[in-house]
This record gives structure tokens, sequence and C-alpha cells, in this order.
């Protein structure tokens, strides 16, 4: 179901220009400019409360601006009818930090969801298309039958991925991926990501302060602090660059053990 | 002179008298769960000393001492150390903590403002104002999905629209049929006694067909309702929204008032008249049972005298009612349900809200039926 796209490569995935975004009196985000590049995966760090959540929430189109736009395929998010807003949201995957899963559907409805929304699948189809999602990120054919209140949180991950793989998307974003899950996990679950990612051609935009995750699954890394991103570049030029945050993030005894792990 | 005690475990206090000085001395454990047992009577104990002008503290044998009991001596000694103290170093630190959070500017208190009630009466009103602002909001919204399903057929969410029909609707049956019978044996046999003693017996059927139909059955429905699908729906929207459920549904670009909120609306504006239907008939058979009981009217000449002495209009009437129920049920329990916050408190809040204001609502819109339809259908 990938659309072909008609934009020329060079065409960034994600284009942030000139974003502000005021809660009552007090702006998260001011004067922020991102361009995201096709098969980057990039990671998104920052402070608590620094607005990684809320500049991926304007990326995925469910908080709107209070100023400037987000494009996302070199299109704008909002406008244009409910089938244009649609078609373009079909083209990304969202990973929930809690995976968001439909509670009341079991493993296999939920990954079906998307696919039956289409309204053009046969459901004989989506079942081999479900059977082949839940090959990808690893479960076993008899998971499709269990509620996601039954799942452990790595298999709840896993099972969102694969909705948020279901539709084929080009671009996927993730909210805290690793958040909650044990060091093995963790490390599973950032190789699984890492290889499909590779596998599908997949641009992919993270939100993490988890540092093991960054090194391991990011070319690219976005610094958000005083509301707008004040480094964006590989790991090597983000450590050149003088700022507390990062001083304090990346140059602490945790991150050189992490990031030493990549070289 | 020898007060106190000596307990090897709990907070002990003696105090000596030598050449007119006191000598006070400390011992034992002076934490919280050793000084709650006798708190009064240590404090009372620290009161007479500190009348005392010539005391000195000695601390050296406290064997463990922590803030709640630190804070204990503390306040005996008026919020600063006495002159005469013997002290060890690792206890002289946490004294020197409490003299430091004393030090700390003390955050002033709001001041109240002269007419602070009266403005918290006008943030309520607001509110309510906001309230029914959003629940019109989303009454568009379902107009405009209505719209939107006539011109794409193929979008309309046929599975919630039946689950909810089930479960709002079939399921609804028994509970409203046996409230129904029994409220109609009860309405009966209370007016049965009266009617007797003016030999009115044969306007029992007048009593109970109007009573019945036009007001008692769909506010009996309504209120079943409200309390059994009305929470459920809150509940359910609310919990998809501390899920992130409904951000899921949002992101696959699906409209979550078509998805979410049209389906419940439809399926009570629906289901709601065909209850009130039903509640009726049960309500009347258990009328017409006590009747027969109580007064000697046949089951036969029930059913023949009902529609002589009831128009037909009253059941027109009930039915409108009841999709005007059903609906406002509905958005009344969306609208609480999309107002949840991610905690559980705001869950159990909203709930409840969404209970109490449908029930409310709809005996509202009852008055201004009964106002609207005066002159109709009444013989």
């Amino acid at each position: 179901m990938s659309a072909p796209t008609q934009q020329s490569d060079n065409m960034p995935i994600v284009a942030v220009h000139k974003l502000g975004t005021r809660f009552g009196t007090n702006w998260v985000l001011r004067n922020l400019e991102l361009e995201i590049e096709r098969g980057e995966l990039v990671a998104l760090v920052g402070g608590s409360g620094s607005g990684k959540t809320t500049l991926l929430r304007q990326i995925n189109g469910l908080l709107v601006p209070t100023e400037g736009e987000v494009r996302v395929f070199g299109e704008p998010l909002f406008g244009g009818g409910i089938h244009r807003e649609r078609a373009i949201r079909r083209r990304f995957g969202v990973l929930f930090q809690q995976g968001a899963l439909f509670s009341a559907l079991n493993v296999f409805d939920n990954i079906a969801f998307p696919l039956r929304e289409l309204h053009v699948l046969d459901e004989v189809t989506i079942h081999d298309l479900v059977m082949l999602k839940l090959s990808m990120v690893e479960l076993l054919p008899r998971h499709a039958t269990l509620m996601p209140a039954e799942l452990s949180g790595g298999m709840v991950k896993r099972v969102a991925l694969a909705r948020a793989l279901s539709l084929e998307p080009e671009l996927l974003l993730l909210d805290e991926p690793t958040a909650g899950l044990d060091p093995d996990r963790s490390d599973s679950f950032v190789r699984l990501i890492r290889s499909l990612g590779e596998e599908l051609g997949l641009t992919v935009v993270l939100v993490t302060h988890d540092l093991d995750t960054l090194a391991a699954l990011s070319t690219k890394v976005a610094v958000l602090a005083e509301q707008h991103i004040v480094a964006y570049g590989s790991m090597q030029e983000i450590m050149n660059i003088d700022h507390p945050f990062i001083r304090n993030f990346f140059h602490s005894e945790r991150g050189m053990r992490a990031l030493g792990k990549t070289t | 002179m020898k007060t106190g005690r000596r307990f090897v475990r709990c907070a002990g206090l003696a105090s000596t008298e030598q050449n007119g000085a006191v000598l006070a001395t400390l011992t034992g454990s002076w934490t919280l769960a050793m000084v709650g047992h006798e708190l009064d009577a240590l404090r009372a104990e620290l009161a007479a000393l500190m009348q005392r002008s010539d005391v000195t503290w000695d601390c050296t044998a406290i064997e463990a001492l922590d803030s709640a009991g630190a804070m204990l001596l503390w306040r005996a000694w008026g919020r600063s150390l006495p002159e005469n103290l013997l002290i060890g170093p690792e206890h002289a630190r946490i004294f020197e903590r409490l003299a430091a959070a004393d030090a700390r500017p003390r955050e002033p208190a709001a001041a109240a403002l002269p007419f602070a009630r009266i403005e918290r009466l006008g943030v309520r009103a607001l509110g309510l104002w906001r309230h029914a602002l959003d629940v019109l909001e989303l009454l568009g919204r379902i107009l405009l999905n209505l719209l939107y399903l006539c011109r794409f057929p193929r979008e309309m969410p046929a599975r919630e629209l039946g689950a909810n029909i089930f479960k709002a609707g079939v399921k609804a049956m028994p509970v409203t049929a046996l409230v129904g019978f029994l409220i109609g044996i009860v309405l009966s046999y209370l007016s049965a006694l009266q009617l007797k003693q003016f030999g009115a017996e044969v306007f029992i059927i007048n009593i109970l067909g109007l009573g019945v139909i036009r007001e008692l059955g769909p506010l009996l429905v309504a209120v079943l309702v409200a309390g059994r699908s009305g929470s459920a729906m809150t509940a359910q929207l609310g919990v998809m929204r501390v899920t992130d459920e409904i951000d899921a549904l949002n992101v696959m670009g699906v409209q979550r008032s078509l998805r979410l909120v049209f389906p419940k609306v439809a399926a009570l504006a629906v289901v709601m008249p065909l209850l009130v239907l039903w509640t009726i008939v049960a309500a009347l058979i258990g009328g017409m049972i006590s009747a027969e009981i109580q007064l000697d009217i046949s089951y036969g000449f029930f059913i023949e005298t009902l529609p002589k002495v009831v128009p037909v209009a009253n059941l027109w009437i009930a039915l409108v009612k009841g999709v005007v129920f059903g609906v406002t049920i509905a958005l009344v329990a969306c609208h609480f349900g999309l107002r949840v916050r991610p905690n559980t408190e705001s869950l159990s809040i909203n709930t409840t809200a969404s209970v109490v204001t449908s029930i409310t609502v709809v005996i509202l819109l009852d008055a201004v039926f009964a106002i609207v339809t005066r002159s109709m259908g009444l013989p």
C-alpha cells in the first residue's frame, strides 16, 4: 500500500518551520526549525518538560501548533478535507509510549484494524498480512488470540509496532520506545526496530532519554532545549558542540559509557 | 527532686537538681516510633523544665534521634538551641538542619479576595455554560457525521452500531421489563385503594394508561439507561483516553466522533423508543394484573377500554421522548467521557457527573415536554 512518492528524493520527509506552541501563557516551543531527510533515524533528546513529546504530537498530527507549520512528505497535516488528511496519516506509523493497543480487541484484530479501515482488502489477505507482521516483530501465531491485558510489557510494544507497520508506512514515529522495558528486552526491541528500519527503508523519528537506545538506534540526533532545536547532526557533530545540556547529557560518565559501545 | 522514667528503648527524660541548677538528662531513642507513645507526657515534662531559667540539657546519652524527636525538643526549646546544651556532633547536625528550615522564607499565603465566593460562583456558572457549548458542539459533529455518512455510506461504523444496540438495548430488556412490571403493580395497587373509596374503579385504566404511557415509561427507561449505558459509555471513553487509544485512532486518521460517539448516539436513538414501548407494555401488564385482583376489572375489559380513554397521541409523545432522552443521555455520556484526564480520580468524577447530569437534564427536558404538549393527547 505504500503510495509512490512523486516528490524528488531530496525533499525532507518532515519539515518543521517556525513552529511555536503555547499552553496557556507558557511557550513550550518557539521558532523551532527541523528538517528530516529520507532514511534517517533521528533521535529527539531533551530534558524533562523540554517539549519532546509535544513536538512529536505535532509531527503526528495530534496537536495543532499555535504558530508555524509542520509538513510531512511535503504536505501540511491539516486542511483539505477528511480524505486528504487520512491519506497522509496512513503514510506514517506511530508507536505510543504505553502501546495504546485497543483493549477491547485481541492482538490479531489490533493489527488488522488499520487494514480493515482501508475497506479494500478481503479477510484472507488481511489474515496473511497480519501473520506476516506478527512474524516480523518476532511473535508467534498463537499470540494472535491474546488480549492486550494478557501481554507482557515487551509484547505490548511489539504488537503496537506491528500495528504501526501494518500499512507499510514510510515514516515511523516512536515515543520512548524502550521506556518500561528491562535492559535485555530493551536491547532486543532496539535491534528489532533497527533491522526493520533497514529492511523496509523507514525514516524513523524517536523521542528518548535512554542513552543506550539513542546510541544504538539513531543516525542523527536533534537536541531540544530552550524551546527550540539547539543542535541537529550526527552523534560526532553533537558531541563537539558546547552547550550546557549537551555537556550534561552526553559527557556524563553514563553517557560516555553508552556511546563507547557504538565505536 | 527526681522525675521521669528510664526505659531501655523509649525516650527518657530525667532531671536532677544540684545547687539550684537543674540538669536535664535525655536518654534512649527520641525517634518517631518511640516518642509517639508518650508524646503528651514528654511534652508536658519539657514544658515544665522550660519554666526554669537555669537548666543544663545533656543530650549526650541519647541513643537515637530523628527529625520527629528533634522537632519535639526544638519546639519545646522555643525554636532555638538552649544556652547550656551538651550534645554530640551527629545530633547537633539535625538541629542545624531544623534551624536552616526555619530560616527559609515562607510562601506568603494567597490573600483572600473580598469577592472570592462570588468569583467562584461565576467560575462555576461559566463552567456550566462551557459544558453546554461542548455538548452542542458534539451534537453538531454528530449531525455532520450523519451528512458525511449519507455521502459515503460505506464508512458506516456498522459493527460499533450493532454492538451498542445490543449492549444498550437488548441487554437492558430484562431489567426494564422487571422494573416496569413492578412499578405498574405498585401504581395500580395504590390508586385502587383511593379509587375504591369514591366508587370510581373504572378510572384505574385512565390513570394507568395516561401515567405510564405519557410520563412514567419514558422517564423510567431514561433513568435506567442513564445508569446502565450512560455510565458505561463514559467509563469506556474515559479508559480509552487514559490508555491513549483515542490518540491511536486519531493518528490512523479515524474520526473519533464518527467511530466512537456517533454509534452510541445513534444506538440509543434507535433503542430508547423501543425500550420505552417494551417498558410501557410491562408496566401495563403489571397494572392490569393488580387491577384484576384488587378491583375485579377483567383483562378483556382493560384492554378494550385502554385505547378509548387514552388517545394514541400519548404513545407518539412517549416515543419522541424516548428518542430525545436517548440522544441526550448518549451525548452527555460521551461529552464527559472525552473530558477524562489520564488519572483515576478524573475517571470517577466524570462517570458520576455523567449519570447525575444526564438524569437531571432528562427530567428538565421532560418538564419542557409537559409544557409543549399540554394540549395534546388529553381526552
